[in-house]
């Protein structure tokens, strides 16, 4: 049997691929799907996000967005949705099409990431950075301002020009997640909801996991339950995320991140939209039922999940310079979470240097992008990307 | 040796490196180790000291000294209690005091900092303090007993270079304490430019961190410095406005 420790997306999405190819499996968490999982934005985007030296980092990206849609049917048939849940009446003032996107219950649309510019020194980063993509062959489109408005007209007058990344997609991270919960439930997967002390050993080999107690102010834990109890396993999947450093030597840190959701009763973007403002990167994600997302902050904290002022302040002051409107929405909720960053940005996936343990840990802003290549390298499939996210490439790995 | 000297700590590297911009901590390691930088300046806003694997633990790793910054504070007041949030965090009694006027251009404000430095240097800090390129300034900033002055070439991130050379030879001319060139730094020459110019160091970041190729601008960056600096030494010729042959014209 194989324990996989982490019920985030990344987890969930091994966890459910291993129970459909007939592999008994176990998920350990404490609290499923509440992690850097909750908090993501979902962007599909490895295109628009690339930048000089992530080269490699864009060939898993781009390889995962291919899987995307394959592993988004299998999953609404798995975990039962209804597909082409989309909102009862489309948006009357909205593009057409947003609706008909809408293809599964995770809500994944591919209507592409609008990069856009204000100042003529961003535009002149912007192209940059389309010369670079073109170098690269993505397939990237150069717009004027006014082109960028005629796609999204809630853009700010004085957007000045755009790259549109008409490949990029996003999913609501959510429904994936509850969907995997959904999938696994019915394959009789157990959840074991419960923390991880630490690894069992057995000489060099990891054999299992100690459970660890509940917390004093714990609600009891249900009768029978196996907490403080060890599971054996022939494998354990490390994919705990921000908090995989505390089980196994991994350079895996925590990066946290403030995110925004707010609502809006009419859409007010058709596709994603990223800035730069200030220097800073800025995004929107609308989803089918009117929420906008708005992200995000990038602190070394630690593991800090506090809510500040001026990651408030900033997220809305950028979002304002790229949509004006957005101060009209009502604040639907405010979250942070941590991604777990390694050394290099590249997640680490992969047999780890004792035998028994595998990990799929360390995707850093890229989970939900890449859940479906990390269960797919799992089951020995896409080796050429696989050594791109080898655990090897650190030294001193157990 | 000619060793960079400040507050009597000696350093054998003039160029003084910053770590904003870079897009992964590996990227940033292997650029801090070609750069050959004993110093390098950290932002402490939004930076948790102990948590692992963080910046300062590429830093510790390569026997970097971490030199805090208190980029992003606008006041005085913010300055000061970041700094001796730092000094707790990190041991360190020194700071590069940076005390920015606006977010647009990132320009420091003269009045803000010298109150700042005022109070951290009574409080025992050794002060470093990031300025506009004002002679003026920089000289009653070293006279309230900083330990260098670090004036700007251009506007932080702008890469445009040296604006005004002429104040910042003015500024090394009636310097007692170190002169270090900071902001503004967009390619090697620039870098080269501020030590023939009398500059005792360079500081950069976004010119390396922000470059294609990180580690490669950073040995180009190292080489510019050593160049420059030799270049000084060795005194540049007079400019001459018609040709002066270098061997006999007639036999």
């Amino acid at each position: 049997m194989d324990v996989v420790v982490g019920g985030g997306v990344v987890g969930l999405s091994i966890a459910w691929r291993l129970a459909r190819a007939g592999r008994p499996v176990t998920v350990v968490d404490p609290a499923p799907a509440s992690g850097a999982s909750h908090a993501a934005a979902g962007m599909l985007a490895p295109v628009s996000e690339v930048t000089y030296t992530e080269e490699p980092l864009l060939r898993l990206g781009v390889a995962s967005l291919r899987r995307w849609p394959a592993f988004a049917a299998d999953l609404t048939a798995d975990a039962g949705l209804t597909p082409a849940a989309g909102p009862a009446a489309g948006p009357a003032a909205g593009p057409a099409g947003v609706s008909a996107a809408v293809r599964d219950g995770l809500d994944l649309r591919a209507q592409g990431t609008l990069d856009v510019a204000f100042g003529a020194d961003d535009l002149a980063a912007l192209g940059e950075l389309a010369a670079f993509m073109e170098k690269l062959g993505l397939p990237v489109e150069r717009l004027t301002g006014r082109e960028c408005r005629r796609l999204e007209p809630m853009l700010a007058p004085s957007v000045r020009g755009g790259l549109l990344a008409p490949g990029d997609a996003w999913v609501d991270p959510r429904r994936v997640t509850a969907a995997l919960l959904a999938a696994l439930e019915r394959r009789a997967v157990p959840l074991v909801r419960a923390g991880v002390s630490e690894l069992l050993r057995d000489g060099g080999r990891v054999t299992g996991v100690r459970l660890a107690p509940p917390p004093e102010d714990h609600p009891a834990a249900p009768e029978g339950s196996e907490q403080g109890d060890e599971i054996r396993a022939e494998r354990v999947i490390l994919a705990a995320g921000a908090w995989s450093a505390g089980l196994a030597d991994v350079p895996v840190r925590p990066v946290k991140g403030q995110i925004m959701r707010l609502r809006s009763p009419v859409p007010l973007l058709s596709r994603c939209v990223r800035g730069m403002v200030h220097g800073a990167p800025v995004y929107l994600v609308p989803r089918g039922d009117g929420e906008l997302v708005v992200g995000a902050t990038q602190e070394e904290l630690g593991f800090d999940t506090r809510v500040t002022a001026g990651g408030l302040y900033e997220l809305l002051r950028d979002a304002r310079e790229l949509v004006p409107g957005v101060t009209e929405l009502e604040v639907a909720e405010v979250v942070a979470g941590l991604r777990p960053g390694t050394p290099d940005n590249l997640p680490i996936i992969g047999p780890g240097a004792a035998p028994g343990l595998v990990l799929a840990t360390g995707h850093y802003r890229g989970g939900v992008l890449m859940a479906p290549l990390t269960a797919a390298i799992l089951q020995g499939e896409e080796g050429d990307l696989a050594s791109l996210c080898s655990p090897a490439r650190f030294r001193d790995i157990s | 040796m000619d060793d960079l000297i400040i507050a009597g700590e000696k350093f054998s590297s003039r160029l003084i490196m910053g770590t904003g911009g870079a897009p992964s901590l590996e990227v940033l390691d292997q650029a801090l180790a070609a750069s050959g930088t004993e110093l390098t300046t950290v932002a402490m806003r939004r930076l948790d000291p102990a948590a692992r694997g963080s910046v300062l633990d590429v830093l510790r790793e390569r026997g970097i000294k971490v030199l805090p910054n208190t980029a992003g504070c606008f006041t005085a007041g913010d300055a000061v209690l970041t700094a001796r949030l730092a000094r707790e965090a990190l041991g360190t009694a020194w700071v590069k005091l940076e005390v920015i006027a606006d977010e647009r251009t990132l320009l420091p404000d003269p009045i803000e900092t010298f109150d700042a430095a005022e109070r951290l240097v009574a409080d025992g800090f050794t002060v470093l303090p990031y300025i506009g390129d004002d002679p003026a300034l920089a000289r009653r900033l070293e006279q309230a007993g900083c330990a260098a002055v670090m004036p700007l070439g251009a506007p932080i991130g702008s890469g445009l270079g040296i604006r005004n050379p002429h104040n910042i030879e003015l500024i090394v001319e009636a310097a007692g304490v170190p002169v270090i060139l900071d902001a503004g730094i967009g390619t090697a020459s620039d870098a080269a430019l501020a030590m023939e110019l009398g500059c005792d160091a360079v500081l950069l970041a976004t010119a390396v961190t922000r470059a294609q190729r990180p580690d490669v601008m950073a040995t180009a960056m190292r080489e510019a410095v050593r160049a420059g600096r030799l270049a000084r030494q060795a005194g540049r010729i007079p400019r001459r406005r018609y040709a002066e042959a270098s061997s006999p014209m007639t036999p």
